[in-house]
């Protein structure tokens, strides 16, 4: 039992970090540049040198990468000043995993090596106001008209739709037999007329997702990615890459900026950190932060040996996004009235780090699997407890009971 | 990266649970738990012949010089079958004791004894109700000779020789001494919420003691072998917890309310995913302290807190919602249930409770560099 990299894992990181050191954009070379060109500008090169996609097939600009050297790799780019290339997460983690398994070989060829250089940004229209954790629910409509499908319906949730270029789309075209065998799998080209995108406003005061509107958006049949009614199973290749994606959970408040905190302020005349009951809560905390690090260390474990990592990575958001609300509420109560006051300039220490995260972490918990849904992926795919009996098995979706939300 | 066990310690593992199952099922818990008697005395011969209590004492001294990394894992095993023997006390702390502070002579006369089983040893720092620190100490050591009193010690009725924190002038106020069971020491049989387990208060009344390490030192040496023991007290209470997941899993599948199992129903679901998630977080922590404690790393005692943190309350949630989850069954003497709501609470506390660790959790924070 060691932390140690193998042999290979050592060449792979040294080639990476000199790789990476070597050709980390400068400022000079980024001047001028907004988010978005930054993170262009950066994927290229990476694609150019064959230092993006890694694990993809090199015909598609990747290198045939292990699971491992992926990893190692994001270690590496964590310690370079680099920009953030966040935006290609939905298309390279989500769509090209989901084309790879239903795409043709012309599709692939025109697709992959795009999301790879970072030239395509693509979204995922999968939820609908009607259909959440129930995504089978959804309604939006696909009808066939020659060689094409005629769209209309509502998607939400959908990130990052108004910069996106293409967009991974799931859809109901036949409402007469029961839910889950009535959808259907395509791609299509967010510019195509009849697609209008509003912003959402969350809570927390940032728009990260929106709402995508089909009046008669045209898609030709050729888009659509495995059969006609085969679109849940298409659906779950996306899904299992999703979780996969989201998995780490827990950013905002830690165990090392709340204990700085109780440092600093006061209760009961004394400095917080030496009130038992903070120490408490912190010591709660810390096991479970570090609980969810070790836990990381033993999945990268399976990792390295090249086998499939165990269940116990489904509780990463789970823990960690729950984690992290007590936290950012402890903190405000720490600091009594003042921890109401949001606003980073005038928070020179915490940069309004507890105020931001306690906004920002009740969409965490319900994004890519809410708290609830999380329990029983838990339940049902890892304990092997049986599913709830369900009203909508067996019957057609027309007839399957809704109510005032729908 | 190669956070895992070895294919060998896997394979002591399986062994372990082998032997386990067939030799500590749950009617050698109940009989314990029911009888005169005060261990499982045939159960502690049988891993002593399979050479638990020698893992880690060296080959000198006849012992398997084996790793910790071996140690834990017969920890949870141990755990898991709830098993009413005074592995704790004798293994983590006696041995312990003797290996970190022993002298030669000393080693030379108590280990192969302890190794083989022979001679089963016990600790002994709490005098009473509270949390146990050098300044209270009442038991006093003069001319080699002990006096005074201690509270509830686990398996003190069945040691041989007992390690006695008592009152030093110098120092930090403590030392250790290592007592051997004999003239002026007296055992009173205590009734615990556990009856599987042993427990006596012990009075010493001019026992012969000989110092365990440095005189005047004695509080830094136990709180260092509390951070080591922790760590295996950790994964037996891992093996506890996990027991009480597979049985409220089994015991929800088949039991079966308004015309399906209770599995089903996301109130039972939740809970036993509650269950996983506390036993894996437990886990993984466990695993670190198990590598810190092995590799004698300066994170020992933040590991060994968060460890035993981790696997008290992963512990105590399984054990009392598997009762739940049984419902009135689970309620019942009959069922199995109690036995690990009982342990888990002995065990919680047998070294410092959950408060005492989340302290010094944070204290040990303070000396690393998060």
């Amino acid at each position: 039992m060691d932390f140690e990299d193998t042999a290979e894992e050592t060449a792979f990181r040294e080639e990476a970090r000199a790789w990476l050191e070597a050709n980390a954009p400068t400022e000079d070379e980024l001047a001028g540049m907004d988010g978005m060109a930054r993170a262009k500008f950066w994927q290229k090169r990476k694609a150019d040198a064959g230092w993006a996609c890694i694990r993809w097939p090199e015909e598609y600009g990747g290198r045939g990468a292990t699971a491992i050297e992926q990893v190692i790799l994001g270690q590496e780019e964590s310690k370079v000043d680099t920009p953030d290339t966040g935006v290609f997460g939905i298309g390279q983690g989500m769509a090209a995993p989901t084309l790879m398994a239903y795409a043709n070989d012309e599709d692939l060829k025109r697709f992959i090596p795009r999301l790879a250089s970072g030239e395509d940004i693509w979204c995922q229209l999968f939820s609908e106001p009607a259909g959440g954790s129930d995504l089978a629910a959804l309604r939006t409509k696909a009808e066939r008209d020659g060689d094409d499908w005629i769209i209309n319906g509502q998607k939400i949730w959908t990130s990052g739709a108004h910069y996106s270029d293409w967009g991974i789309l799931v859809v109901r075209t036949d409402p007469n037999v029961p839910k889950h065998k009535g959808l259907t799998y395509f791609f299509l080209d967010m510019k195509s007329p009849g697609i209008e995108i509003k912003p959402i406003k969350q809570i927390s005061g940032d728009a990260n997702f929106n709402e995508v509107y089909f009046t008669d958006v045209r898609v030709p049949d050729s888009q659509r990615l495995g059969e006609i009614g085969q679109g849940w199973q298409v659906s779950l290749t996306t899904l299992m890459n999703e979780r996969a994606s989201i998995g780490g959970g827990g950013s905002g408040a830690r165990f090392k900026t709340v204990k700085q905190l109780a440092e600093t302020v006061e209760l009961n005349g004394r400095p917080a950190i030496e009130d038992a009951g903070v120490r408490a809560k912190l010591a709660d905390w810390y096991v479970q932060e570090a609980g969810l690090k070790h836990t990381i260390s033993r999945t990268l474990s399976a990792l390295s040996r090249g086998a499939t990592p165990g269940p116990e990575n489904s509780i990463g958001k789970l823990v960690g996004a729950k984690k992290s609300q007590d936290m950012a509420s402890f903190a405000i109560d720490l600091l009594q009235q003042q921890g109401i006051v949001r606003d980073r300039e005038q928070d020179e220490a915490f940069e309004a780090l507890f105020q931001d995260t306690y906004m920002s972490v009740p969409g965490f918990r319900i994004a890519g699997g809410t708290d609830e849904i999380m329990a029983n992926i838990i339940a049902e795919r890892v304990l092997g407890l049986p599913q709830e009996p369900r009203m909508d098995k067996g019957i057609p979706f027309t007839e399957v009971p809704t109510g005032s939300g729908a | 990266m190669n956070f895992e066990f070895s294919d060998e310690q896997n394979l002591l593992r399986d062994q372990a649970r082998g032997y386990l199952t067939d030799n500590c099922p749950p009617a050698v818990v109940r009989r314990v738990l029911e009888g005169d008697e005060l261990y499982a005395e045939d159960l502690w011969k049988g891993i002593a012949e399979m050479g638990w209590t020698a893992t880690v004492i060296p080959e000198e001294y006849g012992g398997l010089g084996l790793s910790y990394l071996e140690l834990v894992v017969i920890a949870e095993e141990l755990g898991r079958a709830c098993a009413p023997v005074p592995f704790g006390s004798s293994v983590y702390l006696a041995t312990e004791a003797i290996l970190a502070a022993g002298s030669d002579a000393q080693k030379e006369e108590w280990l192969p004894k302890l190794a083989a089983g022979e001679a089963i040893g016990a600790f002994a720092y709490s005098e009473g109700g509270g949390q146990a620190s050098a300044a209270s100490l009442s038991t006093t050591v003069s001319g080699g000779k002990i006096s005074g009193s201690k509270a509830v010690v686990a398996d003190a009725e069945i040691s041989q020789l007992m390690i006695v924190a008592a009152k030093a002038d110098s120092g930090d106020g403590c030392s250790l001494y290592l007592v051997p069971v004999g003239d002026g020491v007296s055992c009173n049989h205590v009734n615990t919420l556990d009856p599987a387990t042993n427990h006596a208060d012990v009075t010493f009344d001019g026992a012969a003691a000989e110092l365990l390490g440095a005189e005047g030192q004695g509080w830094g040496l136990l709180e260092k072998l509390l951070d080591r023991a922790a760590v295996l007290y950790a994964w037996e209470q891992l093996g506890g917890a996990e027991s009480c997941l597979e049985m409220a899993k089994e015991y929800a599948m088949g039991r079966y309310a308004f015309g399906r199992p209770i599995a089903s129903y996301q109130a039972i679901k939740h809970k036993l995913a509650d269950m996983y998630v506390k036993n894996t977080l437990a886990r993984s922590n466990a695993y670190y302290g198990a590598w810190a404690l092995n590799t004698d790393s300066d994170d020992l005692a933040l590991a060994a807190a968060t460890a035993r943190v981790g696997s008290t309350q992963a512990y105590y949630y399984a054990s009392k919602e598997n009762i739940q989850t049984h419902g009135g069954m689970g309620y019942t003497w009959e069922f199995d249930c109690q036995f690990y709501y009982r342990r888990s609470k002995v065990l919680a506390v047998a070294i410092g409770s959950e408060s005492v660790w989340q302290d010094k959790l944070i204290t040990a924070s303070d000396q690393v560099a998060a």
